[in-house]
């Protein structure tokens, strides 16, 4: 497949938008489905996908054709919906860092000692409730717990796609990891 | 509260990065400790929740969003591409193009009066006569002149870019012709083409 990839990235620099198409075919699901698990709507989610595909396209010529095309995607991809989440983001104390923890804010602090009514429980599908707790988590967490668990990629290519050392992308993935024990542990 | 080391390796071995006997020493401590067991099937649960929310397709179209959403394309990959895809066409094109041209070329520059090679035929100043009382045997073509048939003519009779005079006497067998304009041209040249071509099979 990356075989292919690489030859359709080939015409694309030639300047063949038919075969960007076939590139976008291959990892539009997965785009999407990153940029959904990272925003939590859908309109916004297409748009951030879109954009992602179109930066691609025009910087096509700086990507290293040695690396794998899926982790310079992804990663633009990610930069792209980490900037959306900051632009957006209501000013609240609720977001002011905990001290020590890298980026873990009061949202994910909030204890769920109580478990959710059960009237919530049955009314929210699972899946909506783990999509809305992920959404809670600080973007540093997001986004090394998706492409963990939702891309399910290797703990080298997360650190590749976040361009940090793999240390760092395992604290992330251990706090995230934590951090949604707490909130999901009575479902 | 059970130390952070024991809950360090509950991560490392989801992360699938424990060595066995560490993972040996989590899980006799996970058999004393009912907290730390607690806590590791919560972790377990949490991540089997989140990977079952996986799998998302894109919205209708969103190929051909991203498609309308690029800059032009330059022409010459789409010529490119469409020779690419149309190879008869193309060839076809090319021949075409190529026979207007070189068709067209001659007609522009073959200005030059000159006339097919028969003994008999009288040429003054660009007039080619076929005199009163001759014959002349074989087609007779005339490019960039006049013919004046007073005589016989025992064959086909052309006359390109040119004026034919056949007199009240004179006689043609074959078929009198005149080729004036480009398109008259070059549909002479197809017919003559198109005859040579019979021919060979003759």
């Amino acid at each position: 497949m990356e075989a292919i990839v690489k030859k359709r990235i080939k015409q694309v620099i030639k300047g063949d938008q038919d075969a960007f198409g076939e590139i976008v075919e291959i990892y539009k699901n997965s785009v999407y489905q990153l940029c959904y698990r990272m925003l939590g709507n859908q309109h916004e989610a297409e748009d951030m996908a879109q954009e992602a595909f179109l930066r691609a396209y025009v910087n096509i010529k700086s990507f290293n054709q040695d690396l794998k095309f899926s982790t310079w995607l992804f990663r633009i991809a990610t930069n792209l919906c980490i900037d959306r989440i900051r632009k957006k983001k209501p000013d609240h104390y609720l977001d002011a860092e905990v001290a020590g923890t890298e980026g873990l804010t009061m949202y994910s602090q909030i204890p769920s000692e109580t478990p959710l009514p059960e009237s919530e429980v049955e009314s929210l599908e699972l899946h909506e409730t783990v999509q809305k707790e992920i959404l809670k988590l600080p973007e540093k967490y997001r986004s090394a717990i998706v492409l963990k668990y939702i891309e399910e990629l290797s703990l080298n290519e997360i650190s590749e796609i976040l361009e940090l050392p793999l240390g760092t992308v395992k604290t992330r993935i251990h706090r995230g990891r934590e951090a949604l024990r707490q909130q999901l542990r009575y479902v | 509260m059970c130390p952070e080391y024991i809950i360090g390796l509950m991560h490392d071995y989801l992360d699938e990065e424990l060595e066995p006997d560490k993972e040996q020493q989590l899980r006799e401590h996970l058999q004393t400790c009912k907290e730390c067991e607690r806590m590791f099937n919560e972790l377990k649960k949490t991540v089997a929740f989140v990977k079952s929310i996986s799998h998302m397709q894109a919205p209708e179209n969103f190929t051909a969003n991203v498609l309308a959403r690029l800059p032009k394309e330059r022409k010459k990959v789409w010529m490119q591409r469409w020779f690419k895809n149309h190879p008869m066409l193309t060839a076809a094109s090319v021949f075409v193009i190529l026979m207007m041209g070189s068709l067209f070329s001659t007609w522009t520059q073959d200005r030059e009066f000159s006339v097919t090679k028969q003994d008999n035929l009288i040429v003054k100043n660009n007039t080619v006569i076929v005199p009163k009382g001759e014959t002349v045997k074989g087609d007779v073509v005339v490019r960039n002149g006049t013919l004046k048939i007073e005589g016989e003519v025992q064959g086909d009779v052309t006359v390109i870019n040119g004026e034919e005079y056949l007199a009240s006497a004179g006689h043609v067998t074959g078929q009198i012709e005149e080729v004036n304009e480009v398109f008259d041209w070059i549909w002479y040249h197809m017919k003559r083409s198109g005859q040579e071509f019979i021919d060979i099979f003759n």
